[in-house]
């Protein structure tokens, strides 16, 4: 083997194989437009579409100090959810998965480093969002960055669970479909950007239950009134704990 | 050894085999015979339904990233991401190793340099095949499992990656590795377990397994001698009892058993004084592919 071949020294350290994943995973998502479409740019077309519209009109603050959060709680679904979980269900169906779990980085520094990219990908999107939210006027709570902060990771891990769920138990092009549709509905309907009492009667009492308008208006509590919205943080845990736990138990490799 | 559960069906059963380090374990049988699933299980990628499995001393269903650090496997459908680029994946795979190789010196031995600058999804399948094994072994292990490792490769690839596979085995590793192709065992087997519906039923090496007649009770090793010659000729007398002769097409003539040096003087001698002189001549030994066929019958499965 010309020297090639040296004895086993072993793998290497966890923190390094979860920061090698979730470096690789990162690159890849950011090299694929139609995942930085959905990271970066449909976040960005809404939020100027929402200041440019009276649609978030009398709610006590100005357009873009209501749209913002909402932004930013579309941009955790757009890359824990949709993103994420397309991207795993390809994995899946040509073995990418099946392959990495037998090398040292196995199942669970797999996931590890899936949420790596997830968290590194969505603190890009706050600081591209929160720059042109801020050149149009933006002026968040200082205060409520930390909780604000807080909360936008929680959202991204129940839509992490949500989205692996997915994508571990149907076929990708189902994935595909569900994903990019859920992105969709629940973007427009689920009390994301358009908080629950602008939406029609029947969807008010449902939205709050949603992760998306728990996240959507736990953010809009936080950045807008600075308090600490207890239900939503209880709810987004309940989603990611029912929809991990399930992620758990059905996730199918091969 | 193994089984899986799935929807009650047990695939794998009463199979046992032993893969010592410094030798090539061949498992040869056709598609479906359960090879796949019996790596698979070793490589913790299936769970059992029952058996046991000792991989390095360990049991492969609890194992850690210690041990998966000392087994490279190469799946059969690759499992390379199709967006990547062949180097970049090698340097992410070999990032989970406190000492992998030096990618560099892999992509030239396995001639990767030539296809470097192209994405996993427009490689060929015999340069998948070299990537997914470099994949393997970047990680210098000391057990190397590969599944079909010559599917889809080209003659050269395939002279490459079996003295490749040659001098790993030399340098003491390892190796365990699927084919339904005989030429393959031959060449590269130093021990084969034949399976047939999830059962080992012959194993052996390769010498072994042609010197042991499986269809007869003669004990001697099977030749067969083709010769091209006019047709209807009567060797009745000519040749030892022992032997079989067909003529399967019109002056095309097969003589099959234990054929001894006497045998071939007996017949030319007769063609001498007849004077005919057979228009082609081939003497062949018993192939792999005779014991398998032998043994596991000629049905398709």
């Amino acid at each position: 083997m010309n020297g090639l071949l040296a004895p086993n020294a072993g793998p290497a350290s966890l923190p390094r194989r979860i920061m090698q994943q979730g470096r690789y995973e990162t690159v890849t998502m950011l090299r694929n437009g139609e995942q930085l479409i959905l990271a970066i740019v449909l976040p960005l077309m809404a939020l100027v579409g929402l200041v440019v519209t009276p649609l978030l009109d009398g709610l006590g603050a100005s357009r873009v100090d209501t749209a913002t959060p909402g932004i930013l709680a579309l941009c955790a679904m757009s890359t824990a959810f949709t993103g994420q979980g397309i991207a795993t269900g390809f994995d899946r169906r040509y073995g990418v998965l099946r392959f990495l779990s037998t090398t040292p980085l196995g199942r669970g520094g797999l996931i590890a480093g899936k949420i790596l990219a997830v968290l590194v990908v969505l603190f890009l999107q706050v600081l591209v969002v929160g720059a042109v939210a801020g050149f149009l006027g933006w002026q968040p709570r200082p205060e409520a960055w930390l909780p604000g902060l807080g909360l936008l990771v929680l959202g991204a891990a129940a839509f992490t669970a949500l989205g692996l769920l997915v994508a571990g138990t149907v076929r990708p092009e189902a994935t595909l479909a569900i994903t990019n549709l859920l992105w969709i509905l629940l973007g427009a309907l689920g009390g994301i950007v358009v908080p629950a009492d602008r939406l029609p009667a029947v969807l008010q009492g449902i939205v709050h239950f949603l992760p998306s308008g728990a996240l959507g208006q736990g953010l809009r509590d936080t950045f807008l009134q600075g308090m600490i919205p207890l239900p939503a943080v209880l709810i987004l845990l309940l989603w990611t704990v029912l929809a991990g736990g399930a992620a758990i138990r059905w996730f199918k490799w091969n | 050894m193994a089984s899986l559960d799935g929807k009650m069906l047990r695939v794998v059963s009463g199979l046992s085999l032993v893969a010592e380090r410094g030798q090539v374990t061949a498992l040869l049988g056709a598609n479906g015979a359960g090879k796949t699933t019996t790596l698979e299980c070793a490589q913790g990628l299936q769970k059992r339904t029952g058996g046991s499995i000792s991989l390095l001393g360990a049991d492969p269903d609890t194992a850690g990233a210690e041990l998966r650090a000392r087994v490279g496997v190469m799946l059969q459908d690759g499992g390379l991401p199709p967006s990547a680029r062949p180097i970049p994946l090698l340097r992410h795979v070999a990032g989970m190793y406190k000492s992998p190789m030096d990618v560099d010196a892999l992509v030239e031995r396995l001639g990767i340099n030539q296809f470097s600058r192209t994405g996993v999804r427009r490689l060929s399948g015999g340069q998948k095949q070299r990537l997914a094994l470099a994949a393997a072994l970047v990680g210098n292990p000391e057990i190397l499992f590969l599944d079909e490792p010559s599917a889809g490769l080209d003659p050269q690839s395939r002279q490459m990656v079996f003295e490749l596979i040659a001098e790993l085995r030399d340098a003491g590793m390892g190796i365990v590795l699927t084919t339904h192709l005989m030429d393959d065992a031959e060449r590269l087997a130093d021990y084969v377990y034949i399976i047939d519906r999830g059962h080992n039923v012959a194993e052996g090496t390769v010498a072994e397994l042609l010197r042991h007649d499986h269809s007869a009770d003669s004990g001697a090793s099977d030749r067969t001698l083709y010769f091209d010659a006019p047709a209807g000729l009567d060797f009745t007398g000519v040749i030892g009892a022992g032997l079989s002769i067909t003529e399967s097409r019109s002056g095309s003539y097969a003589i099959t058993g234990a054929i001894t040096p006497a045998d071939l003087a007996a017949l030319t001698a007769w063609w001498a004084e007849r004077n005919i002189m057979p228009a082609s001549l081939r003497l062949e030994s018993r192939s792999l592919e005779d014991v398998f066929l032998d043994i596991s019958g000629r049905d398709l499965r």
